[in-house]
């Protein structure tokens, strides 16, 4: 049983691989390679959140500010510094994310429940406003353009599948993660946090390390969303992204481990295809958000694997009643 | 420093700490009542402005009838929207994630109502008239808006108090907080209590925003900077509590107002740093007996 869902998985992950791998070779347009980068990126972005949410427990609303520290690092020393920097700003932004992390992580888990969720948006909120005013070193609202990744990075192709392996691999990760018995304690925390304290184990600082493991991955995105666009702009640290990657994990399911990666697909591509005909996109969005949390909770991937289960039951008594009926 | 100038930093930092609290009592309402996190709460502040802008700057109705009905109409819209949208996830599983979710939901569609509704232009109320002066004590000028809007603060918050205290219809809403199964076998209707409570609270919010019009101008996603400043008032009083909530809002309005006197361009961050010390040092409330509920 385990081995067979083990090699299914396999499959899965492999089909899933090629997929995005065939996207430059198949694709009729640039554009489409970027949806894709997108879509990898954002999808990163939602499965590392949801170790915090789904797994843990904690809803984040300020995930943002770490995408945001990874990218405004590979900006800043970009333009203050030189080009040169690019690629040693991606590892500094990422210890960066997890000092800052750790040093709000022990203010935030004080609290629980939608005082953690709301003093992480306030706090994402405080940074979005630091970047927003100081013009002279961020920027401002203009952001930064024209950041070109150095040496062969430069080219989109080249780009594509650099991110396409690191999202990969990072996936990876917190799949292992979150089936390690660290995941397991983190379920634990979510569903009990009173047996955690009974096994020994201490509560806070199992969240505060998802916290930061989280965030770091965060900041990836961040840093990898650079290359793709060429700019960073303070959007990127408001709190409508760190909405985004919370709808993504809920269109999705949140209680699926890839529910997250499904639910950005989901999004951009309906942002894309909605998005581009009216200006009114947030409408959708909020319509899209109060159906899905009071239709669907369990996402796309909740539900489908809810309607599966539940076929497979009425098949089994099904099959059940023919033998009895035989005999 | 001349005392002059700290007695008008004083006033301005009231006047904003009554606007605060008007916002921040009905989200302790909602929240000490029904268990519901509103983080569209904000959200009816901007639609009690729009409401206040469209009927004093378009129709030209008198100011003090238009405060009245654009609370009313924000609170009209809040039970309509607890109604239809927050009843269905009560009692669910992870029901705290879920309700800042519906509720985020509904800042994007309010937000972008507005947009289309009103434009994205920033829109603005004169103050009534009687009320564009000021009020000469010695050598200080109190305008005579802030007053009003100290008083009417004052009053309306007096009032919401005593009903919640000392009358019936008060006991039966602090009773569903405390134990709604027991209150629905005697006969309440509770889940229209629930209704109520959120309708009278959004219409809080929503006066506020009325009456804060003619001092800030109206924006659309003016809710989220709002939702952020009342839940800092929250974090600061503790938000089981009526009164504790009123001191943070005098507190954060006055540490804004000498802020934003002395270090204009980063005013806001003294707001956070108060809150941040309150965390480290009293992470359930400055004013709070109570260790904090957990969600």
């Amino acid at each position: 049983m385990a081995s067979s869902s083990k090699y299914k998985f396999g499959l899965l992950w492999s089909v899933g691989f090629v997929a995005f791998a065939l996207v430059p070779v198949l694709m009729t347009s640039r554009y489409q390679m970027n949806l894709a980068s997108h879509i990898l990126i954002w999808g990163l972005f939602a499965v590392a959140f949801n170790m915090l949410w789904g797994v843990t427990g904690m809803l984040s609303f300020g995930q943002a500010l770490y995408f945001g520290i990874g990218a405004y690092s590979i900006g800043l020393f970009v333009n203050h510094a030189g080009k040169a920097w690019y690629l040693p700003a991606i590892p500094i932004g990422l210890v960066a994310a997890a000092m800052l992390s750790f040093l709000l992580g022990l203010l935030v888990i004080r609290v629980s429940g939608v005082y953690f969720t709301m003093l992480t948006l306030a706090f994402a909120q405080l940074a979005w406003q630091v970047t927003f005013k100081w013009y002279d070193f961020t920027g401002g609202d203009d952001g930064i353009q024209g950041i070109i990744a150095p040496g062969i990075l430069a080219n989109k192709m080249v780009y594509y599948y650099f991110v396409l392996v690191v999202v990969f691999i990072s996936v990876w990760f917190l799949k292992r993660l979150a089936y390690s018995p660290f995941g397991l304690i983190l379920r634990c925390v979510q569903q009990n946090p009173n047996r955690v304290r009974f096994i020994g184990r201490s509560v806070k600082m199992n969240q505060l390390r998802i916290y930061v493991i989280s965030s770091v991955f965060a900041a990836l995105a961040g840093s990898l969303m650079v290359g793709v666009d060429n700019s960073i702009h303070t959007d990127m640290l408001f709190w409508t992204t760190s909405g985004e990657v919370i709808l993504m994990s809920v269109l999705g399911g949140i209680n699926q481990f890839f529910g997250p990666f499904v639910g950005a697909v989901i999004l951009i591509l309906l942002e894309d295809i909605i998005g581009a005909k009216t200006e009114f996109w947030p409408i959708f969005l909020g319509t899209i958000v109060l159906i899905f949390v009071i239709l669907f909770p369990k996402g796309v991937v909740g539900e489908i694997q809810h309607l599966r289960h539940r076929l497979k039951i009425a098949g089994e008594s099904g099959g059940r009643h023919e033998t009895h009926a035989s005999a | 420093m001349d005392l002059y100038f700290i007695v008008t930093q004083l006033i301005s930092g009231f006047t904003m700490a009554t606007l605060l609290f008007l916002i921040a009592s009905g989200l302790t309402l909602i929240f000490g009542v029904g268990n519901i996190f509103n983080f569209a709460h904000g959200s009816f502040y901007m639609i009690g402005a729009y409401f206040g802008y469209q009927l004093v700057s378009v129709w030209k109705v008198n100011f003090w009838i238009a405060l009245v009905a654009a609370g009313t109409g924000a609170g009209l819209v809040g039970a309509a929207a607890e109604f239809l949208f927050l009843r269905r996830i009560y009692g669910r599983a992870q029901e705290g994630g879920f309700q800042i979710l519906l509720t985020y939901g509904l800042i994007l569609i309010f937000d972008d109502l507005v947009k289309l509704i009103w434009g994205t232009e920033y829109k603005s109320i004169s103050k009534p008239s009687g009320f564009t002066g000021a009020l000469q004590l010695g050598d200080i000028f109190i305008p005579t808006y802030n007053f009003a809007i100290i008083v009417i603060g004052l009053v309306v918050v007096v009032a919401a108090w005593w009903i919640l205290a000392k009358t019936r219809p008060g006991r039966i809403a602090r009773a569903s907080a405390v134990d709604r199964e027991m209150l629905g076998s005697l006969g309440v209707n509770v889940p229209l209590v629930l209704t109520v409570v959120f309708g009278l609270a959004t219409a809080l919010g929503g006066m506020a925003g009325a009456l804060a019009a003619p001092l800030r101008s109206v924006t659309p996603g003016a809710g989220i900077e709002v939702i952020i400043d009342s839940l800092i008032v929250v974090v600061l009083g503790g938000m089981s509590n009526f009164w504790g909530a009123w001191l943070g809002a005098v507190l954060l309005g006055e540490v804004n107002a000498f802020a934003v006197a002395y270090l204009p361009a980063w005013s806001t961050l003294f707001s956070y740093l108060v809150m941040v010390v309150t965390l480290i040092f009293r992470p359930e409330g400055l004013f709070a007996p109570t260790r904090l509920r957990k969600v």
